[in-house]
Protein backbone atom coordinates (compact mmCIF):
# COMPACT_ATOMS: atom_id res chain seq x y z
CA UNK A 1 0.00 0.00 0.00
CA UNK A 2 1.61 3.21 -1.23
CA UNK A 3 2.31 5.41 1.75
CA UNK A 4 -0.17 8.09 3.24
CA UNK A 5 2.82 10.51 4.32
CA UNK A 6 6.60 10.23 3.22
CA UNK A 7 9.39 11.76 4.34
CA UNK A 8 12.28 12.26 2.19
CA UNK A 9 15.54 13.73 4.10
CA UNK A 10 13.41 16.47 4.91
CA UNK A 11 14.86 19.30 6.90
CA UNK A 12 12.76 21.80 8.10
CA UNK A 13 13.95 25.26 9.90
CA UNK A 14 13.86 28.84 10.62
CA UNK A 15 17.02 30.81 9.16
CA UNK A 16 18.31 28.66 7.96
CA UNK A 17 18.94 26.60 11.59
CA UNK A 18 17.03 23.50 11.29
CA UNK A 19 14.64 21.90 13.90
CA UNK A 20 13.70 19.17 12.03
CA UNK A 21 17.29 17.44 10.39
CA UNK A 22 17.24 14.90 7.90
CA UNK A 23 13.91 13.11 9.30
CA UNK A 24 13.42 9.95 6.40
CA UNK A 25 10.35 7.97 6.50
CA UNK A 26 7.18 6.52 5.93
CA UNK A 27 3.48 6.64 7.60
CA UNK A 28 1.08 4.18 6.18
CA UNK A 29 -2.42 4.81 6.05
CA UNK A 30 -4.35 4.36 8.76
CA UNK A 31 -1.49 5.19 11.08
CA UNK A 32 -1.98 5.83 14.76
CA UNK A 33 1.23 7.70 14.91
CA UNK A 34 2.70 9.58 18.37
CA UNK A 35 5.11 12.17 18.14
CA UNK A 36 7.32 12.71 21.18
CA UNK A 37 10.65 14.56 22.36
CA UNK A 38 11.26 17.21 24.63
CA UNK A 39 10.33 20.94 24.33
CA UNK A 40 11.67 22.19 21.25
CA UNK A 41 12.37 19.11 19.17
CA UNK A 42 10.63 19.92 16.40
CA UNK A 43 6.76 18.60 16.78
CA UNK A 44 5.33 21.21 16.19
CA UNK A 45 8.10 22.35 12.92
CA UNK A 46 7.27 18.80 11.75
CA UNK A 47 3.63 19.27 11.74
CA UNK A 48 3.62 22.81 10.59
CA UNK A 49 6.30 21.58 7.54
CA UNK A 50 3.04 18.71 6.86
CA UNK A 51 0.23 21.16 6.38
CA UNK A 52 2.61 23.33 4.06
CA UNK A 53 2.50 26.43 6.38
CA UNK A 54 6.32 25.98 6.41
CA UNK A 55 8.62 24.94 3.40
CA UNK A 56 11.33 22.36 3.91
CA UNK A 57 14.62 24.00 3.68
CA UNK A 58 16.04 20.43 2.42
CA UNK A 59 14.15 17.34 1.12
CA UNK A 60 10.64 16.93 0.64
CA UNK A 61 7.07 15.41 2.14
CA UNK A 62 4.80 13.59 0.18
CA UNK A 63 1.43 13.51 0.83
CA UNK A 64 0.19 10.52 -0.80
CA UNK A 65 -3.37 11.07 -2.24
CA UNK A 66 -4.23 13.93 -0.27
CA UNK A 67 -3.08 17.61 -0.56
CA UNK A 68 -2.07 19.84 2.77
CA UNK A 69 -5.14 21.10 2.86
CA UNK A 70 -7.10 18.68 3.11
CA UNK A 71 -5.20 17.73 6.52
CA UNK A 72 -7.03 18.51 9.56
CA UNK A 73 -4.84 20.40 11.82
CA UNK A 74 -4.98 20.76 15.11
CA UNK A 75 -2.62 24.13 15.89
CA UNK A 76 -1.64 24.57 20.06
CA UNK A 77 -4.67 26.46 20.70
CA UNK A 78 -2.90 30.09 21.74
CA UNK A 79 -2.85 30.79 18.06
CA UNK A 80 -6.79 31.85 18.27
CA UNK A 81 -8.62 35.08 19.07
CA UNK A 82 -10.34 34.09 21.94
CA UNK A 83 -11.75 37.73 22.52
CA UNK A 84 -13.33 37.85 19.11
CA UNK A 85 -17.04 37.97 19.15
CA UNK A 86 -17.97 34.52 17.32
CA UNK A 87 -20.20 32.02 18.50
CA UNK A 88 -19.09 28.87 19.43
CA UNK A 89 -21.79 27.14 16.58
CA UNK A 90 -20.30 29.32 14.03
CA UNK A 91 -16.33 28.96 14.98
CA UNK A 92 -17.02 25.19 14.71
CA UNK A 93 -18.91 25.59 11.70
CA UNK A 94 -15.79 26.56 10.10
CA UNK A 95 -14.87 23.03 9.80
CA UNK A 96 -17.29 22.39 7.34
CA UNK A 97 -15.01 24.73 4.71
CA UNK A 98 -13.75 22.29 2.30
CA UNK A 99 -17.55 21.70 1.35
CA UNK A 100 -19.02 24.58 1.76
CA UNK A 101 -16.42 27.26 0.89
CA UNK A 102 -16.29 30.95 1.29
CA UNK A 103 -20.07 31.72 0.33
CA UNK A 104 -21.55 27.87 0.56
CA UNK A 105 -24.60 28.45 2.95
CA UNK A 106 -25.37 26.10 5.54
CA UNK A 107 -28.45 24.62 5.01
CA UNK A 108 -30.23 22.39 7.36
CA UNK A 109 -27.89 19.33 7.09
CA UNK A 110 -25.00 21.16 7.74
CA UNK A 111 -26.35 22.71 11.09
CA UNK A 112 -27.37 19.13 11.99
CA UNK A 113 -23.71 18.07 11.54
CA UNK A 114 -22.33 20.89 13.10
CA UNK A 115 -25.00 20.36 16.44
CA UNK A 116 -24.04 16.45 15.70
CA UNK A 117 -20.18 16.91 16.60
CA UNK A 118 -20.85 19.76 19.21
CA UNK A 119 -22.84 17.30 21.00
CA UNK A 120 -19.83 14.09 20.05
CA UNK A 121 -17.62 16.68 22.38
CA UNK A 122 -20.21 16.87 24.80
CA UNK A 123 -20.68 20.93 24.59
CA UNK A 124 -24.48 20.51 23.44
CA UNK A 125 -25.79 23.94 24.94
CA UNK A 126 -22.95 25.85 24.52
CA UNK A 127 -23.96 26.78 20.55
CA UNK A 128 -24.31 30.26 21.12
CA UNK A 129 -22.39 31.11 23.75
CA UNK A 130 -19.61 33.53 22.42
CA UNK A 131 -16.34 31.67 22.45
CA UNK A 132 -14.23 33.88 24.64
CA UNK A 133 -16.21 32.37 27.44
CA UNK A 134 -15.34 28.71 27.26
CA UNK A 135 -12.77 27.31 29.64
CA UNK A 136 -9.16 25.54 28.54
CA UNK A 137 -10.82 22.25 28.21
CA UNK A 138 -14.60 23.26 26.53
CA UNK A 139 -12.02 25.00 24.07
CA UNK A 140 -10.28 22.06 23.45
CA UNK A 141 -13.28 20.13 22.95
CA UNK A 142 -14.71 22.39 20.77
CA UNK A 143 -11.81 22.10 18.41
CA UNK A 144 -12.07 18.78 18.38
CA UNK A 145 -15.55 19.34 17.44
CA UNK A 146 -14.19 21.19 14.13
CA UNK A 147 -11.57 18.14 13.24
CA UNK A 148 -14.62 16.39 13.41
CA UNK A 149 -16.38 18.11 11.05
CA UNK A 150 -13.69 18.86 8.92
CA UNK A 151 -13.78 14.57 7.81
CA UNK A 152 -10.57 14.83 6.87
CA UNK A 153 -8.22 11.66 6.12
CA UNK A 154 -5.08 12.79 7.92
CA UNK A 155 -5.18 14.11 11.17
CA UNK A 156 -2.54 15.96 13.12
CA UNK A 157 -2.98 17.33 16.55
CA UNK A 158 -0.41 19.64 17.86
CA UNK A 159 0.30 18.43 21.77
CA UNK A 160 -3.95 18.20 22.03
CA UNK A 161 -3.96 16.87 25.51
CA UNK A 162 -2.05 19.95 27.23
CA UNK A 163 -3.67 21.45 30.45
CA UNK A 164 -6.63 19.69 30.15
CA UNK A 165 -7.92 17.67 32.79
CA UNK A 166 -8.15 13.82 32.94
CA UNK A 167 -11.62 13.56 31.92
CA UNK A 168 -11.86 15.92 28.95
CA UNK A 169 -8.23 14.26 27.84
CA UNK A 170 -9.94 10.82 28.04
CA UNK A 171 -13.17 11.85 26.16
CA UNK A 172 -11.32 13.52 23.38
CA UNK A 173 -8.93 10.10 23.16
CA UNK A 174 -11.75 8.64 22.98
CA UNK A 175 -12.65 10.40 19.56
CA UNK A 176 -8.57 9.99 18.45
CA UNK A 177 -9.62 6.46 18.85
CA UNK A 178 -12.59 6.54 16.83
CA UNK A 179 -10.76 8.18 13.98
CA UNK A 180 -8.38 5.36 13.59
CA UNK A 181 -10.56 2.94 13.85
CA UNK A 182 -12.23 5.10 11.09
CA UNK A 183 -9.12 4.16 8.99
CA UNK A 184 -7.91 7.84 8.79
CA UNK A 185 -4.12 8.53 9.77
CA UNK A 186 -3.27 10.35 13.17
CA UNK A 187 -0.47 12.20 14.33
CA UNK A 188 -0.20 13.70 17.67
CA UNK A 189 2.83 15.13 19.49
CA UNK A 190 2.74 14.41 23.20
CA UNK A 191 4.25 14.52 26.28
CA UNK A 192 2.68 12.31 28.59
CA UNK A 193 4.47 8.83 27.80
CA UNK A 194 2.09 6.13 29.67
CA UNK A 195 -0.42 7.54 27.52
CA UNK A 196 1.47 7.02 24.43
CA UNK A 197 2.21 3.97 25.42
CA UNK A 198 -1.34 2.87 26.48
CA UNK A 199 -2.51 4.17 23.12
CA UNK A 200 -0.58 5.07 20.29
CA UNK A 201 1.34 1.50 18.29
CA UNK A 202 3.79 3.90 16.07
CA UNK A 203 6.13 6.65 17.65
CA UNK A 204 8.58 8.75 16.65
CA UNK A 205 10.91 10.25 18.83
CA UNK A 206 12.07 13.68 18.02
CA UNK A 207 15.07 15.71 19.03
CA UNK A 208 15.82 17.67 16.02
CA UNK A 209 17.19 14.83 14.74
CA UNK A 210 14.77 11.23 14.53
CA UNK A 211 15.71 9.27 17.68
CA UNK A 212 13.75 6.36 16.98
CA UNK A 213 10.85 5.49 14.74
CA UNK A 214 8.58 2.48 15.20
CA UNK A 215 6.52 0.19 17.60
CA UNK A 216 5.98 2.35 20.62
CA UNK A 217 7.67 0.04 22.93
CA UNK A 218 11.03 -0.39 20.97
CA UNK A 219 10.99 3.41 21.18
CA UNK A 220 10.62 4.68 24.30
CA UNK A 221 12.92 3.16 26.18
CA UNK A 222 15.39 4.71 28.97
CA UNK A 223 18.25 4.55 26.53
CA UNK A 224 16.14 6.32 23.60
CA UNK A 225 14.48 8.90 26.12
CA UNK A 226 17.95 9.70 27.56
CA UNK A 227 19.57 10.45 24.38
CA UNK A 228 16.47 12.74 23.11
CA UNK A 229 16.95 14.75 26.07
CA UNK A 230 21.08 15.35 25.59
CA UNK A 231 20.32 16.89 22.86
CA UNK A 232 20.86 20.98 23.13
CA UNK A 233 17.72 23.32 22.17
CA UNK A 234 19.96 26.42 21.23
CA UNK A 235 20.66 27.51 17.78
CA UNK A 236 23.94 27.79 17.26
CA UNK A 237 24.28 31.22 15.79
CA UNK A 238 28.03 30.13 14.51
CA UNK A 239 27.06 27.03 13.06
CA UNK A 240 28.06 25.98 10.00
CA UNK A 241 26.40 24.54 6.81
CA UNK A 242 25.10 21.45 7.17
CA UNK A 243 27.42 19.61 5.38
CA UNK A 244 25.61 15.90 4.95
CA UNK A 245 22.66 18.31 3.15
CA UNK A 246 21.44 17.05 -0.38
CA UNK A 247 20.24 19.86 -2.46
CA UNK A 248 16.15 19.90 -2.29
CA UNK A 249 14.17 17.43 -4.29
CA UNK A 250 11.84 18.04 -6.85
CA UNK A 251 8.02 17.65 -5.11
CA UNK B 1 -39.83 71.82 19.97
CA UNK B 2 -40.16 68.78 17.41
CA UNK B 3 -39.02 71.27 14.96
CA UNK B 4 -35.34 71.49 15.73
CA UNK B 5 -35.51 67.93 14.78
CA UNK B 6 -37.35 68.49 11.19
CA UNK B 7 -36.39 71.83 9.92
CA UNK B 8 -32.53 71.86 9.55
CA UNK B 9 -33.84 69.59 6.60
CA UNK B 10 -35.96 71.71 4.59
CA UNK B 11 -33.78 73.33 2.05
CA UNK B 12 -31.68 70.55 -0.75
CA UNK B 13 -28.46 70.97 0.91
CA UNK B 14 -29.70 69.61 4.14
CA UNK B 15 -31.28 66.99 2.99
CA UNK B 16 -28.56 65.95 0.48
CA UNK B 17 -26.37 66.05 3.61
CA UNK B 18 -28.84 63.60 5.90
CA UNK B 19 -28.62 61.08 2.50
CA UNK B 20 -25.14 61.23 2.42
CA UNK B 21 -24.36 60.66 5.43
CA UNK B 22 -27.05 58.17 6.24
CA UNK B 23 -26.05 55.84 3.29
CA UNK B 24 -22.31 56.53 4.08
CA UNK B 25 -23.21 54.76 7.50
CA UNK B 26 -23.64 51.53 5.92
CA UNK B 27 -20.86 51.50 4.44
CA UNK B 28 -18.55 52.89 7.21
CA UNK B 29 -19.98 51.35 9.59
CA UNK B 30 -19.72 47.31 8.89
CA UNK B 31 -15.56 48.40 7.60
CA UNK B 32 -15.25 49.97 11.26
CA UNK B 33 -16.04 46.67 12.99
CA UNK B 34 -13.79 45.09 11.09
CA UNK B 35 -10.68 47.25 12.18
CA UNK B 36 -11.46 47.14 15.53
CA UNK B 37 -11.79 43.81 15.66
CA UNK B 38 -9.08 43.32 13.98
CA UNK B 39 -7.12 45.34 16.60
CA UNK B 40 -6.70 47.91 13.29
CA UNK B 41 -8.46 50.92 14.71
CA UNK B 42 -5.41 53.31 14.31
CA UNK B 43 -4.60 51.88 10.77
CA UNK B 44 -7.60 53.12 9.32
CA UNK B 45 -6.46 56.61 11.26
CA UNK B 46 -3.26 56.48 9.47
CA UNK B 47 -5.11 55.54 6.05
CA UNK B 48 -6.68 58.11 6.07
CA UNK B 49 -3.53 60.13 6.08
CA UNK B 50 -2.24 58.10 3.38
CA UNK B 51 -4.83 58.99 0.79
CA UNK B 52 -3.56 62.90 1.00
CA UNK B 53 -0.58 62.68 -1.52
CA UNK B 54 -3.43 61.53 -4.26
CA UNK B 55 -5.56 64.28 -3.31
CA UNK B 56 -2.87 66.57 -3.30
CA UNK B 57 -1.35 65.63 -6.55
CA UNK B 58 -5.02 65.68 -8.30
CA UNK B 59 -5.30 69.09 -6.77
CA UNK B 60 -2.19 70.33 -7.80
CA UNK B 61 -3.52 68.66 -11.66
CA UNK B 62 -6.96 70.30 -11.74
CA UNK B 63 -7.74 72.38 -9.13
CA UNK B 64 -11.01 71.73 -6.30
CA UNK B 65 -12.48 68.93 -8.58
CA UNK B 66 -13.35 66.26 -6.36
CA UNK B 67 -14.00 63.36 -8.40
CA UNK B 68 -10.05 63.74 -9.57
CA UNK B 69 -9.40 64.14 -6.31
CA UNK B 70 -11.58 61.14 -5.33
CA UNK B 71 -9.82 59.08 -8.11
CA UNK B 72 -6.25 60.54 -6.54
CA UNK B 73 -7.56 59.71 -2.65
CA UNK B 74 -8.50 56.06 -3.43
CA UNK B 75 -5.12 55.17 -6.11
CA UNK B 76 -3.00 56.55 -3.31
CA UNK B 77 -4.60 54.48 -0.18
CA UNK B 78 -4.46 51.46 -2.32
CA UNK B 79 -0.82 51.82 -3.43
CA UNK B 80 0.19 52.52 0.79
CA UNK B 81 -2.93 49.67 1.69
CA UNK B 82 -1.17 46.90 -1.01
CA UNK B 83 2.35 47.80 -0.28
CA UNK B 84 2.15 47.63 3.73
CA UNK B 85 0.46 44.17 3.33
CA UNK B 86 2.63 43.21 1.13
CA UNK B 87 5.53 44.17 3.16
CA UNK B 88 3.79 42.38 6.51
CA UNK B 89 3.71 39.29 4.41
CA UNK B 90 6.83 39.09 3.03
CA UNK B 91 8.86 40.49 5.76
CA UNK B 92 8.87 40.12 9.59
CA UNK B 93 7.37 43.86 9.83
CA UNK B 94 4.27 44.00 11.72
CA UNK B 95 1.49 45.63 9.61
CA UNK B 96 1.34 48.60 12.39
CA UNK B 97 4.57 49.30 11.90
CA UNK B 98 4.75 48.39 8.11
CA UNK B 99 1.95 51.13 7.95
CA UNK B 100 2.87 53.70 10.08
CA UNK B 101 6.07 54.25 7.63
CA UNK B 102 3.69 54.55 4.76
CA UNK B 103 1.42 57.16 6.14
CA UNK B 104 3.82 59.16 8.00
CA UNK B 105 5.73 59.30 4.47
CA UNK B 106 2.32 60.00 2.76
CA UNK B 107 0.95 62.71 4.94
CA UNK B 108 4.57 64.63 4.83
CA UNK B 109 4.36 64.48 1.03
CA UNK B 110 1.19 65.24 0.91
CA UNK B 111 1.37 68.72 3.42
CA UNK B 112 4.25 69.81 1.05
CA UNK B 113 2.33 69.11 -2.33
CA UNK B 114 -0.77 71.24 -0.97
CA UNK B 115 1.18 74.19 0.31
CA UNK B 116 2.77 74.42 -2.39
CA UNK B 117 0.18 75.62 -4.58
CA UNK B 118 -3.20 75.90 -2.66
CA UNK B 119 -4.23 78.29 0.19
CA UNK B 120 -4.78 77.64 3.65
CA UNK B 121 -8.55 77.93 2.87
CA UNK B 122 -7.86 75.16 0.73
CA UNK B 123 -5.98 73.20 2.88
CA UNK B 124 -8.85 72.98 5.75
CA UNK B 125 -11.43 71.81 3.09
CA UNK B 126 -9.24 69.43 1.88
CA UNK B 127 -8.92 68.17 5.78
CA UNK B 128 -12.05 68.43 7.13
CA UNK B 129 -14.25 67.93 4.30
CA UNK B 130 -17.45 70.39 3.57
CA UNK B 131 -21.11 68.11 3.75
CA UNK B 132 -22.92 71.92 2.22
CA UNK B 133 -20.53 70.97 -0.69
CA UNK B 134 -22.10 67.39 -1.67
CA UNK B 135 -23.79 67.93 -5.09
CA UNK B 136 -26.02 65.02 -6.70
CA UNK B 137 -22.54 63.64 -8.42
CA UNK B 138 -21.05 63.36 -4.85
CA UNK B 139 -24.14 61.74 -3.59
CA UNK B 140 -24.39 59.02 -6.17
CA UNK B 141 -20.26 59.02 -5.89
CA UNK B 142 -20.91 58.00 -2.08
CA UNK B 143 -23.64 55.50 -2.94
CA UNK B 144 -22.14 53.72 -5.85
CA UNK B 145 -18.71 53.01 -3.35
CA UNK B 146 -21.31 51.86 -0.41
CA UNK B 147 -22.90 49.74 -3.12
CA UNK B 148 -19.35 48.38 -3.78
CA UNK B 149 -18.37 47.85 -0.11
CA UNK B 150 -21.69 46.24 1.13
CA UNK B 151 -21.06 43.82 -1.93
CA UNK B 152 -17.40 42.70 -1.32
CA UNK B 153 -17.88 42.51 2.58
CA UNK B 154 -20.68 40.25 1.83
CA UNK B 155 -18.52 38.01 -0.71
CA UNK B 156 -15.57 38.23 1.71
CA UNK B 157 -17.32 37.77 5.16
CA UNK B 158 -16.40 34.46 5.88
CA UNK B 159 -13.15 34.48 5.37
CA UNK B 160 -12.46 37.62 6.79
CA UNK B 161 -13.86 36.46 10.01
CA UNK B 162 -11.97 33.32 10.35
CA UNK B 163 -8.65 35.57 9.28
CA UNK B 164 -9.36 37.99 12.46
CA UNK B 165 -10.30 34.53 14.94
CA UNK B 166 -8.31 31.80 13.77
CA UNK B 167 -5.42 32.69 10.74
CA UNK B 168 -3.54 29.86 11.16
CA UNK B 169 -6.91 27.40 10.07
CA UNK B 170 -7.66 29.58 7.12
CA UNK B 171 -3.60 29.57 5.93
CA UNK B 172 -3.70 25.79 5.97
CA UNK B 173 -7.47 25.48 4.17
CA UNK B 174 -6.83 27.76 1.14
CA UNK B 175 -5.56 30.86 0.48
CA UNK B 176 -8.61 32.83 0.92
CA UNK B 177 -6.90 34.71 3.83
CA UNK B 178 -5.07 36.86 2.25
CA UNK B 179 -6.80 37.56 -0.55
CA UNK B 180 -9.81 38.63 1.95
CA UNK B 181 -7.28 40.75 3.66
CA UNK B 182 -6.16 42.79 0.79
CA UNK B 183 -9.49 43.15 -0.44
CA UNK B 184 -10.70 44.57 2.68
CA UNK B 185 -7.79 46.92 2.85
CA UNK B 186 -9.05 48.00 -0.70
CA UNK B 187 -12.44 48.89 0.74
CA UNK B 188 -11.56 50.63 3.75
CA UNK B 189 -9.66 52.94 1.23
CA UNK B 190 -13.02 53.13 -0.64
CA UNK B 191 -14.91 53.99 2.22
CA UNK B 192 -12.12 56.25 3.76
CA UNK B 193 -12.84 58.08 -0.13
CA UNK B 194 -16.31 58.37 0.11
CA UNK B 195 -16.67 59.55 3.74
CA UNK B 196 -14.00 62.40 3.22
CA UNK B 197 -16.38 64.26 0.89
CA UNK B 198 -18.44 64.55 3.31
CA UNK B 199 -16.31 65.11 6.40
CA UNK B 200 -12.55 65.63 5.02
CA UNK B 201 -9.59 63.32 5.30
CA UNK B 202 -8.90 63.58 9.24
CA UNK B 203 -12.27 62.47 10.18
CA UNK B 204 -13.26 60.26 8.25
CA UNK B 205 -12.40 57.47 9.87
CA UNK B 206 -14.81 58.92 12.75
CA UNK B 207 -17.42 57.46 10.56
CA UNK B 208 -15.82 53.70 11.01
CA UNK B 209 -14.26 53.56 14.04
CA UNK B 210 -16.85 55.21 16.70
CA UNK B 211 -19.90 53.43 15.65
CA UNK B 212 -17.97 50.14 16.14
CA UNK B 213 -16.52 51.30 19.31
CA UNK B 214 -20.53 51.77 20.57
CA UNK B 215 -21.64 48.65 19.42
CA UNK B 216 -19.15 46.76 21.08
CA UNK B 217 -20.89 47.40 24.52
CA UNK B 218 -24.61 45.94 23.13
CA UNK B 219 -23.28 42.59 22.07
CA UNK B 220 -20.82 39.74 21.66
CA UNK B 221 -21.80 38.37 18.33
CA UNK B 222 -20.32 39.82 15.29
CA UNK B 223 -23.65 39.03 13.16
CA UNK B 224 -25.42 41.63 15.72
CA UNK B 225 -22.38 43.82 16.14
CA UNK B 226 -22.42 44.89 12.57
CA UNK B 227 -26.20 46.06 12.59
CA UNK B 228 -25.61 47.89 15.90
CA UNK B 229 -22.84 49.48 14.65
CA UNK B 230 -24.93 50.77 11.16
CA UNK B 231 -27.84 52.01 13.19
CA UNK B 232 -25.83 53.65 15.31
CA UNK B 233 -24.10 55.55 12.50
CA UNK B 234 -26.97 56.59 11.18
CA UNK B 235 -28.47 58.11 13.79
CA UNK B 236 -24.72 60.12 15.06
CA UNK B 237 -24.76 60.87 11.55
CA UNK B 238 -28.94 62.32 11.97
CA UNK B 239 -27.89 64.14 15.39
CA UNK B 240 -25.17 65.19 14.24
CA UNK B 241 -26.24 67.36 11.43
CA UNK B 242 -29.04 68.94 13.54
CA UNK B 243 -26.81 69.82 16.00
CA UNK B 244 -24.56 71.40 13.28
CA UNK B 245 -28.10 73.20 12.01
CA UNK B 246 -29.08 74.18 15.08
CA UNK B 247 -25.90 75.56 16.77
CA UNK B 248 -24.25 76.69 13.64
CA UNK B 249 -21.47 74.46 13.84
CA UNK B 250 -19.58 72.47 11.36
CA UNK B 251 -21.05 69.49 10.40
CA UNK B 252 -18.38 67.36 10.26
CA UNK B 253 -17.36 68.08 13.71
CA UNK B 254 -20.45 67.44 15.09
CA UNK B 255 -21.31 64.10 13.25
CA UNK B 256 -18.00 63.09 15.26
CA UNK B 257 -18.97 64.82 18.64
CA UNK B 258 -22.67 62.87 18.36
CA UNK B 259 -20.95 59.58 17.93
CA UNK B 260 -18.28 60.31 20.68
CA UNK B 261 -21.10 61.35 22.87
CA UNK B 262 -23.32 57.97 21.96
CA UNK B 263 -19.99 55.84 22.85
CA UNK B 264 -19.76 57.49 26.03
CA UNK B 265 -23.17 56.74 26.99
CA UNK B 266 -22.82 53.36 25.55
CA UNK B 267 -19.82 52.75 27.79
CA UNK B 268 -21.95 53.40 30.83
CA UNK B 269 -25.36 51.46 30.28
CA UNK B 270 -23.86 48.62 27.73
CA UNK B 271 -24.82 45.28 28.41
CA UNK B 272 -21.60 44.15 26.55
CA UNK B 273 -18.74 45.03 28.81
CA UNK B 274 -20.14 48.46 29.92
CA UNK B 275 -19.33 49.72 33.58
CA UNK B 276 -22.81 49.26 35.07
CA UNK B 277 -22.72 45.98 34.24
CA UNK B 278 -19.02 45.71 35.66
CA UNK B 279 -19.65 47.47 38.96
CA UNK B 280 -23.10 46.71 39.54
CA UNK B 281 -24.33 43.27 38.15
CA UNK B 282 -26.56 42.29 40.27
CA UNK B 283 -26.54 39.51 42.90
CA UNK B 284 -24.57 36.41 41.25
CA UNK B 285 -26.69 33.56 39.58
CA UNK B 286 -26.83 29.99 40.67
CA UNK B 287 -25.11 28.60 37.96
Amino acid sequence: MAAQLQFRDVTLGYDRHPAVHHLSGEIAPGALLAVVGPNGAGKSTLFRGIVGILKPLAGSIALGNVSARDVAYLPQSAEIDRSFPISVFDFTGSGLWRSTGAFGGLGRREREKILEALAAVGLNGFESRAIGTLSGGQMQRMLFARVLLQDADVIVLDEPFNAIDARTSADLLALVQRWHTEKRTVLAALHDMDLVRANFPETLLLARTPVAWGPTREVLTSDNLLKARQMCEAFDDGAAACADTKPAQAA
Amino acid sequence: MVDIFTTPFTDEVARRALVAIVVLSFGSAPIGVFLMLRRMSLMGDAMSHAILPGVAVAFLLSGMNRVMMTIGGLVAGLVVAVLSGLMTRVTEMKEDASLAVFYLVSLALGVILVTSRGSSHELVEILFGDVQKIDAGALYFIAFNTTLTLCALAVIYRPLVMECVDPLFLRVAGQAGALAHLVFLAFVVVSLVSAYIALGTLLAVGMMILPAGIAQFWSRDISRIIPVAIVSAVISGYLGLVLSATAGVPAGPSVVLTAGAIYFLSMVIGPAGGLMHRFAPGRHLEA
